[in-house]
């Protein structure tokens, strides 16, 4: 049992830190308030190969492992979720499963524009009355000649308003169930597709988050990803790599909640002595570490599971998903608390942290969801 | 319901007005920020803004409990509608009632207390918080009034207020002892409202700073005696806890009602969520017993610190978690700025933090328990 980052983890996290705090951090409350996409923050990821982490070089990615990938997404959280979680969907949601299902063609045609950011990734699953349970999904691909045919809405898409390149789960067969959904490569430029209004929500703000309309959009055959009836199994495989990185988003937002929480605390001053020298707040600030500490080697360990190649670790990634996202519920709210009513107040990130961190919850299947795919694990 | 018919009435009441009154301009103020002034009037039209007060000084001659009920039902359509009714009834009313001189009391009671005009109340400070005693705005008594000099911080209504209750120090070194409280009416040269804060929720509420510089008052608007105004502030604030436990069971009840109206049409999403749903009622209940008591006990004259403490922490604590289980029960379209279930979750933050956070609570509980209270 080996506990310790190898030399190529360690690079990753020390390098990813130091430009997330440099160049993401100083506009994270900025764009929060603006909701401008984070487009400067995202080239220069490009460039440092953090949108394609698990994409093999030969298609331009950087070739890391899972585990790096987490890092990665942590670090960038840690300085504004909002990107982190852009990132997280281009590395986790779209090239992985385009590496992993996608034809050589398509990795080709793909890969390299999410690599680069030429043409980012969002994955629209979600539809307005299909969250958690993706079987119940009403978007519909009918065959036609050439081409797939694409009707539907999809709903709460991140990266959408900007993304070049999306997988859409849609049902081939709705009398078949799960075994009747396929996964499609659609193009932004594709006829028929269109993107909604920006959702303005509490949290993670900055992230072109709208809904996928598709009226009669036309896909190509080549575009089907994997084999047709198999888009459930691709999602659900897509879906235990992503919510390790959502635990990873978890810890990087919790962690920056501890560290602000620490500063304000040694700084703020009450009944004449600084407030981290009062036993609630150590207590909070003991609570708060350890939670994170938990849920940090949760995460890293579902990835590590991944990595080592494991065939299931689904109970393990949703392990890592519920803890680490209820975690930093608990720990931002906490962060507000040690804040007082400047917590309360914009002037301090804690804030957005509270805001953003809420979003962990739901998205990716709510923690319901992760008990049931945990119960069933342990079930089987 | 614990109430007898005559509070079940009385809250039947509320619940229509708010319903009917405040509910639909919600959205409008709150997206826009704009603190509703327009409604005020119609709270006060019903007694809403001096339900505890008798009815020779304006009020609506009602208890407690009474009071309690408004708090509740008006948060539970709008937080920050409630917040203002908390801040005007037992922060920016109560000690102008209960410790003003006779001829300011004659003078300002009844305008208090009808709701025709607004009251604030003005402790923090940017560098005194949970530390009230650290109080850092001076003053100075001078042949004809007090002189005030300071800032103060997260003060509610204050911009829409004609009077503040505001807490200073003769001497630093006298801690607790070196306080008095004032009362500085608008207008009063040297008294200017400072910028408007930022904030995670509450938006409708006004909450500004307050900048006092060479302002001169009248020696009548001492409040009490001085060097007393620590006690006077920490009277007001335990009988303010009572309605922020209130304003707490508001918001958690109406994030149970997002939820219930969303259960509707999703029967079986709701079946998979029967646990949570199970402890929102059960913690709202636990909450609103604890409220009542509370404000029954101070109805009947008996000291109540250890339950006030009790019913503003539950109450609170109980708020921000059922709001955040409404949001995890409804998931991602409860996370949309117009949803009620996301206003909910930022307004009810602060209830842990104003009039004493949940450590300081804590600390009161842990105390009087100590002391076998």
């Amino acid at each position: 049992m080996d506990f310790a980052l190898n030399e190529n983890q360690k690079m990753v996290q020390e390098m990813v830190r130091r430009f997330a705090k440099e160049q993401i951090e100083p506009k994270a409350a900025e764009i929060d308030a603006s909701r401008e996409f984070p487009w400067e923050s995202i080239r220069k990821m490009a460039e440092l190969g953090l949108l394609g982490m698990v994409v093999p070089e030969q298609y331009g990615g950087a070739g890391f492992d899972f585990v790096s990938l987490a890092i990665a997404v942590e670090e960038i959280s840690h300085a504004c979720a909002s990107t982190g979680v852009i990132t997280a969907v281009n590395n986790s949601l779209v090239a992985y499963p385009i590496c992993a299902f996608g034809t050589e063609e398509q990795r080709t045609k793909y890969l390299p524009g999410l690599c680069t950011g030429k043409a980012l990734g969002a994955f629209a699953l979600t539809e307005p009355n299909a969250g958690s349970d993706p079987a119940g999904l009403e978007t519909t691909a009918r065959l036609d000649g050439d081409n797939y045919v694409l009707n539907g809405t999809k709903r709460f898409i991140t990266t959408a308003e900007e993304a070049g390149v999306f997988i859409i789960i849609a049902a081939t067969d709705k009398a078949a169930g799960h075994k009747g959904i396929s996964a499609f490569i659609v193009e932004k430029g594709f006829p028929g597709f269109a993107v909604g209004k920006h959702e303005d929500l509490m949290g993670m703000r900055a992230t072109g988050n709208t809904e996928v309309i598709l009226e009669d959009c036309r896909v190509p055959l080549p575009n089907l990803l994997g084999k047709v009836g198999q888009g459930f199994k691709i999602a659900m495989n897509v879906l235990d790599c992503s919510r390790i990185d959502i635990g990873a988003q978890a810890v990087g937002i919790a962690q920056a909640a501890l560290d602000k929480s620490i500063q304000y605390s040694k700084e703020r001053k009450q009944f004449g002595k600084p407030i981290c020298q009062f036993e609630m707040i150590q207590d909070k600030l003991a609570v708060m570490a350890t939670n994170i500490a938990a849920a940090r080697l949760l995460v890293y360990r579902a990835a590590w599971l991944k990595d080592s190649g494991a065939e299931r670790f689904s109970m393990e990634s949703s392990i890592a998903k519920y803890f680490a996202a209820s975690m930093a519920v608990d720990v931002t709210r906490e962060a507000v608390q040690v804040h007082g009513g400047y917590g309360y107040s914009k002037d301090y990130a804690v804030e957005r942290y509270y805001r953003d961190a809420k979003c962990l919850e739901i998205y990716e299947g709510a923690a319901e969801i992760q008990k049931l795919v945990i119960a069933r694990s342990l079930l089987q | 319901m614990p109430l007898d018919k005559k509070h079940e009435d009385f809250r039947h009441e509320v619940r229509e007005f708010a319903l009917k009154e405040l509910a639909p301009h919600v959205d409008r103020f709150e997206a826009s920020g704009e603190f509703p002034l327009e409604l005020i009037p119609r709270l006060a039209a019903r007694g809403y803004l001096g339900v505890p007060y008798p009815r020779d000084v304006g009020g609506a001659g009602r208890d407690y409990v009474s009071y309690a009920v408004v708090a509740e039902e008006v948060s539970r359509v709008w937080g920050a509608m409630g917040l203002t009714v908390c801040a005007h009834v037992s922060l920016g009313t109560f000690p102008v009632y209960r410790f003003a001189t006779e001829s300011v009391r004659r003078r300002l009671v009844p305008r208090l207390a009808s709701g025709e005009m607004l009251g604030a109340f003005g402790l923090t400070e940017p560098n005194a918080g949970s530390d009230a005693a650290g109080t850092e705005t001076t003053v100075r008594k001078t042949a004809d009034g007090y002189v005030l000099n300071g800032t103060k911080r997260f003060i509610t209504s204050a911009e829409y207020a004609q009077t503040v209750v505001v807490a200073a120090t003769h001497d630093r070194a006298l801690g607790p002892k070196g306080i008095s409280c004032f009362l500085v009416e608008k207008g009063t040269p040297g008294y200017t409202i400072g910028a408007r804060e930022h904030k995670l929720g509450l938006l409708a509420s006004n909450t500004v700073e307050l900048i006092f510089e060479d302002c001169r008052i009248p020696l009548e608007n001492l409040l009490g005696e001085e060097y007393k105004g620590f006690a006077i502030f920490m009277e007001t604030l335990d009988g303010g806890r009572i309605s922020i436990g209130a304003h707490g069971v508001g918001l958690a009840q109406g994030a149970l009602d997002a939820v219930l109206n969303w259960a509707k049409n999703h029967p079986t999403r709701s079946q998979l969520f029967s646990k949570a749903l199970a402890d929102m009622a059960m913690r709202i209940y636990a909450a609103r017993l604890m409220v009542y008591d509370a404000a029954r006990l101070k109805d009947a004259g008996i000291r109540n610190d250890r339950e006030c403490a009790c019913a503003k922490l539950y109450g609170s604590e109980t708020a921000t978690w059922a709001a955040g289980e409404a949001i995890r029960i409804i998931g991602d379209r409860a996370l949309v700025s117009s949803h009620p279930a996301e206003r909910v979750f930022r307004d009810t933050k602060l209830s842990e933090i104003g009039e004493g956070t949940s450590e300081i609570m804590r600390l009161i509980i842990a105390k009087e328990v100590l002391k076998g209270n």
